[in-house]
């Protein structure tokens, strides 16, 4: 059982690929998790379906989990776990029900971090994942001028897309001294002449009834204000790209022990290297497990189906190691490089601590 | 790896920090046929360069966050990676006669149209010079990403990088 994200679907593939029963539960009414908001080409390598667009891989894991016949229960939202791996789910906001399981894989993915700041609860003040759901999903522009706080990946490029959409992105801020995103992506939003700002944020929302103004101000290097470097930019729409925390609920309710890891997102589930939580027979896997990308979240997902299939004797012992082997060193391959070795020194705290729980 | 401190501040990367990762053509590479400048200085976990090109040209290699690196003399400038790359970070540039040539991705609505009059920018998205349309590609294999060719004065090859973006319905 998982959550139908990126991690949620492939956990799914590969258990019912092994022959093992599975049902795949999320809340929304269509699954992919946030793969369907991503109009972009994907990072990584082929194996990980790289050069492709989120939306595709969406649509390509999910005809393939149709078609092995997986158990797809939509709109349908987990609210509890119960010792013995009992879960209860509500369907449809309407009916209410009980499912055991031999084994439950977690991947609820994650939610994103506000800021607070004065007329932050202005109308046209939004996540940028949100901005992301109104052009891509819902065709909706936000507004047309707007203020991107944030210079993660996640901010550039739903700049770029907000520039797709048809809107002018009037700055990019960032309060650290360095840009945050890839710089292949930084610099597809700087040459279309947009202002990337480092060391800079965002002072208050200004506006009668929605975002008229924005005072904005460069940042010492203790990340206070710098008197006199106020500056007013007219925007309607100010966008919040400042990180990810995981979706930890349902995983503190089925009593998984936490662990706090800054750099992937504040406090989640430990887990060792087949995904498994502290709690037996409970997986954690993809932005759940710490933030990364969905390239990451796709194979923890493969990992952790790999090892329920074995875990409840579908695959032996062999299969399990050798399709082990294989996935995690696709997923170290992606762990390199400077962004990627932070992510691997700390998912190897999180490691550390499982073993010695 | 370098710290790229420009690219890390400013957002692009500049000449010395392209220099520095073996990615900028000299003029003598970019005279004539020209050649793919690939602008990734980055360790970053990403190869579809490396699949797309058929000729093995451009080379990632293991681990995915090397850097990429291309074989000039293996490299047909078929122009297949331009649009494979997510990076939106390789084009095509030539000079030939006092003019120069680059074939860019593109992924902004409206599509320029072969024979527009366009302002060519640079890296930071400055304007630099004229330029004019010589053709857009949006075949299917391109996966959604336009392969636009413009042309423009030679002087300024190296500092062009794209063109400045049609606004809809506003200046
Ligand atoms: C703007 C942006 C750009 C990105 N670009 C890239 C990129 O280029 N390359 C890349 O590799 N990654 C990228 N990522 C990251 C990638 O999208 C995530 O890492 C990935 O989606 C995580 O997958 P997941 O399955 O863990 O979570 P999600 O995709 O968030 O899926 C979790 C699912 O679980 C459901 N759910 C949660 N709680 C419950 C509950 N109680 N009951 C039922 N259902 C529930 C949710 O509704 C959701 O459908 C990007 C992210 C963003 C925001
Ligand atoms: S232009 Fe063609 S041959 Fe040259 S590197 Fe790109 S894909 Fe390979
Ligand atoms: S595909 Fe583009 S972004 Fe990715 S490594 Fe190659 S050049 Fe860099």
């Amino acid at each position: 059982m998982a959550k139908a994200g990126p991690a949620g679907l492939c956990a799914a593939i590969e258990l019912k690929k092994a022959g093992a029963p599975v049902i795949l539960m999320d809340e929304n009414g269509a699954p992919g998790g946030q793969l369907f908001k991503q109009i972009h080409k994907f990072f990584g390598s082929r194996e990980h379906k790289a050069g492709i667009r989120g939306f595709d891989i969406g649509k390509e894991l999910l005809a393939e989990s149709i078609a092995l016949g997986i158990d797809v229960r939509l709109d349908t939202e987990v609210v509890g776990i119960e010792r013995g791996l009992k879960l209860w789910a509500v369907e449809k906001k309407a009916r209410s029900y009980t499912e055991e399981a031999a084994a439950i894989v977690l991947a609820t993915g994650a939610t994103e971090n506000a800021l607070s700041f004065p007329g932050w609860t202005l109308p046209g003040v939004m996540t940028a994942g949100c901005a992301q759901t109104l052009i891509n999903v819902h065709r909706v522009l936000p507004g047309k001028r707007v203020l991107m706080i944030g210079s993660g990946n996640v901010g550039v490029i739903v700049s770029y897309q907000l520039m797709q959409a048809g809107a002018e992105v009037v700055a990019v801020l960032e309060a650290l001294p360095r840009l945050g995103g890839y710089g292949v992506h930084t610099a597809k939003v700087r040459r279309a002449g947009v202002p990337l700002r480092c060391s800079t944020t965002i002072l208050r929302a200004e506006g009668k009834e929605s975002v008229e103004r924005a005072v904005i101000a460069r940042l010492d290097e203790r990340f206070q204000p710098i008197p006199g470097s106020e500056e007013t930019l007219e925007v309607d729409t100010i966008c919040l790209a400042v990180g990810l925390t995981p979706a930890i609920e349902l995983s503190c309710i089925a009593g998984c022990s936490q662990i706090y890891v800054p750099e992937l997102g504040g406090n989640m589930p430990i887990h060792d290297e087949f995904m498994r939580s502290s709690v037996d027979s409970v997986y954690v896997v993809g932005d759940l497990a710490g933030i990364e990308e969905a390239s990451t979240a796709m194979e923890e997902g493969r990992l952790a189906g790999i090892h329920a299939a074995h875990a409840m004797g579908y695959l032996d012992e062999a299969s399990m190691s050798a399709k082990a082997e294989e996935t995690r060193r696709r997923l170290s391959a992606l762990r390199q490089g400077a962004f990627g070795q932070k992510r691997f020194d700390a998912k190897r705290r999180i490691l550390e601590k499982k073993a010695a729980v | 790896m370098s710290s790229n401190d420009y690219l890390k501040t400013m957002g692009a990367p500049s000449f010395d920090e392209l220099e520095r990762a073996g990615m900028l053509p000299s003029l003598a590479d970019l005279a004539g046929r020209g050649c793919v400048c690939v602008e990734c200085v980055e360790e970053i976990p990403c190869n579809p360069c490396e699949t797309s090109c058929p000729q093995g040209a451009l080379v990632v290699g293991y681990p995915i966050t090397n850097l990429p690196v291309v074989d000039r003399s293996k490299c047909t400038l078929c122009g297949l990676c331009i649009a494979a790359c997510p990076g939106l970070a390789i084009t095509i540039k030539s000079v030939e006669a006092g003019n120069a040539k680059i074939r860019f991705p593109w992924e902004y609505l409206p599509l320029p149209a072969a024979g527009d009059e366009v302002e060519m920018v640079d890296r930071l998205g400055e304007a630099v010079c004229a330029g004019k349309i010589l053709s857009v590609n949006s075949a299917a294999k391109n996966n959604r990403t336009a392969v636009v060719t413009a042309a423009f004065p030679a002087a300024f090859v190296q500092q062009v990088a794209s063109i400045r973006r049609k606004r809809h319905g506003t200046v």
